[in-house]
């Protein structure tokens, strides 16, 4: 069974049994403006919670994605290299940025769902 | 980037916000950075159709006085006596050591009076510095004056039919004229590397002409993330980024705005603040200037970023830079040693610690489209 959670750092997470896609949400995107370059993570390497794991340029400002948990990574988006604007367009779909495979098992209790992920947003507004 | 009550708004807050505008502090006043369709839809749209800008938080000031030419040549590097009326000159305030206090547009409007456009985050030490140097001049600073830009391609067009006076101003002239019974100071000029006109209007008067701009199905609001974009693709200094105190206008590569009758051996050589060290420059060479670049690759190298040799050794720093929408890559400027700084050069800029290449490259970096008759 796949789950989506969420981050106080507008990233979501899709953990699907041992495999966790990471990207950022449609929230971050609006605030991020243009991307026109990411920086991705190299796969095979070991991620320690905290850590930048990627960094996304827009026309305005660079933006550092820090991983939410530990694990290595198996994969990244390649199609982001030649449309770093997937990001823009579909955040939380086709403009993820990297996948892992975590450490431990996530433990869900420390994200937000969909719901509580909403209320956070505006919340802070 | 919290809204600070101490930040002031122009007249255009409220139509900011209903546009859609992201409001952020910039210089004392809270100022749109970008509107929803975003900095690279703003920038294009700017280049090829009209962009509108609100840049009332620039500072206006008149200057009046029987000696005003004399007052004021003691400040910038400018032939300010051969200004015709209605003619307009790019300018720095020089500091005593050779530095720049800030740069200015300078408009001749009467033998003895001039309109300064100052930058925002100097104005007030801008003014301080002309009622220090200026005491047989009156200065006045136009608190409740607006100031609008209207760039691009087609600004001619909505010029053309709302006061067809301006139409055939050339780049850098100016004329008081009406749009509508709207009385205002316009002027071809701008900072976006394209065609343009810059409005000066009574407060009063602010939305109503700005309605009329934007009633062009063509012309919208542009933020200062646009501004930002398109000044840097066609070469502009930005103050406090690209020049300040510590850079001379030879430094940073603006010495044709030092007029040739000011330069040594000429009639009216000098007689500036910091000419020894500025005409010091323009004789015998500096050791370091500023120059363009272009970035290899898609990662915006920005402010801050060092520049190097292939073998690490740090050469200068990136001053500005970061995507342009138009060249479709990352474009930047910075200060480099002389000797690093011929156009075709290759060189590096350290970003996340990783080298990227970046090449000297001829500024602008797009053409400038100005109107020149």
């Amino acid at each position: 069974m796949d789950q989506v959670v969420y981050t106080k750092d507008h990233e979501w997470l899709k953990i699907e049994g041992n495999l966790v896609t990471i990207g950022v949400t449609q929230f971050a995107q609006e605030q991020l403006g243009d991307v026109v370059f990411i920086e991705l993570p190299e796969v095979g390497g070991e991620l320690i919670a905290g850590d930048e794991a990627a960094v996304i340029e827009s026309v305005k400002a660079a933006g550092e994605i820090a991983v939410p948990i530990d694990g290595v990574v198996v994969a990244v988006n390649e199609a982001l290299v030649d449309q770093p604007d997937l990001l823009n367009s579909a955040p939380e779909t086709e403009g993820w940025i990297f996948q892992l495979t975590p450490s431990e098992d996530v433990e869900i209790s420390n994200f937000m769902d969909a719901e509580q992920y909403q209320q956070f947003i505006q919340d802070g507004e | 980037m919290s809204e600070s009550a101490d930040n002031r708004k122009t007249m255009f807050y409220d139509r900011h916000v209903s546009a859609g505008g992201k409001m952020v502090p910039f210089a004392g006043y809270l100022m749109p950075v970008q509107y929803p369709s975003g900095i690279m839809q703003e920038h294009l749209h700017t280049r090829d159709n009209a962009g509108l800008f609100d840049v009332s938080h620039m500072g206006q000031v008149l200057v009046r006085g029987e000696n005003v030419v004399a007052e004021l040549e003691r400040l910038m590097p400018v032939d300010l006596g051969a200004l015709a009326i209605n003619q307009q000159s790019y300018a720095t305030f020089t500091s005593a050591d050779g530095g720049i206090l800030d740069d200015l547009i300078i408009t001749r409007w009467a033998e003895d009076t001039f309109f300064l456009v100052v930058n925002a985050g100097c104005k007030e030490q801008d003014i301080a510095h002309l009622k220090t140097h200026l005491p047989d001049s009156e200065i006045n600073y136009l608190e409740h004056q607006s100031l609008i830009a209207l760039q691009g391609l087609r600004a001619v067009e909505i010029m053309a039919e709302l006061a067809p006076q301006t139409e055939t101003l050339t780049f850098m002239q100016g004329c008081h004229t009406e749009i509508g019974d709207i009385e205002c100071y316009v002027t071809r000029s701008g900072y976006t590397g394209e065609d343009g006109f810059e409005i000066s209007v009574s407060d009063d008067h602010a939305l109503a002409l700005a309605d009329r701009l934007l009633d062009y199905d063509y012309c919208q609001w542009i933020g200062l993330g646009a501004r930002d974009s398109l000044r840097l693709e066609a070469g502009l200094c930005l103050y406090g980024h690209d020049m300040d105190k510590n850079t001379s206008p030879v430094e940073a590569a603006i010495s044709w705005s030092i007029s040739k009758s000011r330069r040594s051996g000429c009639e009216n050589s000098g007689g500036f603040l910091g000419a020894d060290t500025i005409l010091g420059h323009l004789d015998n060479g500096v050791s370091k200037k500023r120059v363009g670049f272009l970035v290899e690759g898609r990662a915006p190298v920005r402010e801050g970023a060092e520049i190097t040799d292939s073998q690490g050794n740090v050469l200068g720093v990136i001053t500005s830079g970061g995507f342009g929408p138009t060249l479709q890559a990352p474009v930047a400027m910075g200060y480099v040693s002389t000797e690093h700084s011929a156009v075709g050069t290759q060189l590096t800029a350290m970003v996340r610690g990783k080298a990227r290449p970046i090449t000297v490259a001829k500024m602008p970096l797009v053409p400038q489209r100005y109107y020149r008759g």
